[in-house]
């Protein structure tokens, strides 16, 4: 009962959290939210005993994405225009909602021991960790052993992203794009050189 | 930010101690939660704090672009290297039992230098899109600095002409 | 009821999950669905160590009594790096923000694609009418 109180009240958190980010116009307020959604998932997963996950999520999730957003916003405007809620995209997410509640109930009770995921491989991995690789936290051992080929894997995945954002950013490329005719563009183009000028 | 001595002081303070932490984290990700991915976001945070109070050109001082782009290559080629050294050993890619005569302390041996690459790769990533992102700023300014030249030169040879 | 009761934390990472997915499908600003992006994939997390949760269990670090009950580890390693991931694929996203505002003036969806149009008109204007 206690862990369902605990629960609910993350959950609720984040639904709010959520609700009022979808809300709010000022991008910094935003950005903020975001990085309490993810400090505030980073607790939740402490709750469903995923210590590693929360661990990673509040460094990554809390700590770096938060600081290059803040960066990202360094560099364009800080309000969005007021955007009245679509009426597709409202009614295309509330149908999938509906869609994966109702098939969700497919699902094994949550918490249940004797849920097909909890009988298959992890068992082996929680007593092989012991036994044929001497490591106490079975999730660095799964990481680093078991799923050596998977951690390979996304550890290039990293490398890319990395040469991908140094190739679109890290250049000396042309100007900022100007057209004198259009007053809503050269007005947003000064505004790209007043922050220059502010920071500078 | 530069200017304020509290917040200097805390952050020569604070730098050290994160390092240590993420060094931790990493090297005891065996026994409790860690482990490469969290370590190198943690010592990337805390070159991303010298950043942020000491100014971006100053921490390319301490820390320049290159130790980034050669530590992104170094921990795959580290994850990798592992992989071709138990091939090597006789066994399958990344079998590390082929690493020692003793298998538990093959796997401890694998599993150490495969999560020190990750941590490696992971860190240089995180400071190399800081470094990224902010030094976009720098470049922007230098851009329209530049443009604001061109301008008030053109202007100078025009007012130069007329005259 | 026994349905909801058996299933509850499922439903409310699915309500999470949905407001991130709105946030990514309205037109609107381009930071704003990054952020959208981030509480869709984050409510995905949620879901995935929720199905590796075991009631009575603790978390996944051997403490070499026989007794105790684990929770599965192997949500636990997919999610750890699905993160690192996530956050590397997000700066990809911040960083194509940036030039498209430097490139455009703009960054909201909207006003984009009107400038888009603009450009291509302006090309197949100048293709078909040569001076």
């Amino acid at each position: 009962m206690g862990m369902f109180t605990v629960n609910a009240f993350l959950l609720l958190l984040l639904a709010i959290i959520a609700v009022v980010a979808l809300r709010v116009h000022q991008l910094f307020a935003l950005v903020m939210l975001s990085g309490a959604f993810s400090l505030t998932a980073a607790a939740q997963f402490v709750v469903l005993d995923a210590v590693d996950v929360a661990f990673t999520e509040a460094a990554v999730g809390a700590g770096i994405s938060t600081v290059l957003a803040l960066a990202t916003l360094s560099l364009v405007p800080r309000e969005e225009k007021p955007h009245a809620i679509a009426p597709l995209p409202a009614i295309i997410a509330v149908a999938a909602g509906v869609l994966l509640m109702v098939s969700i109930g497919d699902l094994p009770q949550f918490g249940a021991a004797d849920a097909p995921v909890h009988v298959h491989v992890a068992p082996d991995y929680i007593s092989g960790s012991a036994e044929k690789i001497g490591v106490p936290n079975v999730v660095t051992s799964v990481l680093a052993s078991y799923r050596g080929y998977d951690t390979l894997g996304e550890t290039v995945v990293i490398f890319t992203a990395a040469i991908a954002v140094l190739l679109i950013l890290a250049g000396w490329t042309r100007a900022p794009y100007r057209r004198e005719n259009e007053d809503r563009n050269s007005q947003s183009t000064r505004n790209i050189e007043d922050k220059a000028e502010d920071a500078g | 930010m530069q200017d304020d001595p509290v917040i200097r002081v805390v952050t020569k303070v604070l730098i050290p101690a994160i390092m240590l932490f993420a060094l931790y984290v990493q090297f005891h990700g065996d026994y409790g939660p860690g482990g490469g991915f969290q370590a190198g976001v943690i010592f990337a945070a805390a070159l991303v704090l010298n950043a942020v109070v000491f100014g971006l050109h100053r921490a390319r001082q301490v820390w320049p672009m290159r130790y980034n782009l050669m530590g992104v290559s170094a921990g795959v080629l580290l994850y990798g290297g592992t992989g071709v050294w138990s091939m090597l050993a006789g066994a399958n890619y990344l079998d590390y039992f082929a690493l020692k005569a003793d298998p538990k302390a093959a796997q401890h041996l694998g599993i150490l230098l495969v999560e020190f690459g990750v941590g490696l790769t992971v860190a240089s990533v995180m400071v190399a899109l800081f470094f990224a992102f902010a030094g976009r700023l720098t470049h922007i300014r230098l851009v329209a600095k530049t443009a604001a030249h061109e301008a008030a030169d053109t202007e100078a040879s025009r007012a130069g002409d007329t005259a | 009821m026994s349905e909801i009761a058996a299933h509850w934390n499922y439903y409310l990472v699915i309500i999470l999950m949905m407001l991130g997915f709105y946030a990514v499908i309205a037109r609107g600003n381009m930071v704003k669905k990054m952020v959208g992006l981030n509480i869709f994939q984050t409510s995905v997390f949620m879901l995935y160590i929720s199905v590796g949760k075991i009631n009575g269990g603790t978390a996944p670090i051997l403490t070499g009594d026989p007794a105790s009950v684990y929770s599965n580890p192997l949500p636990h390693v997919l999610i750890l790096t699905a993160i690192v991931v996530g956050v590397a694929t997000t700066a990809v996203g911040y960083a194509l923000i940036i030039r498209i505002y430097e490139s455009y003036g703009t960054i909201e969806d909207d006003e984009l694609a009107v400038l888009i149009d603009s450009d291509e008109d302006a090309c197949e204007r100048a293709n078909t009418e040569p001076a």
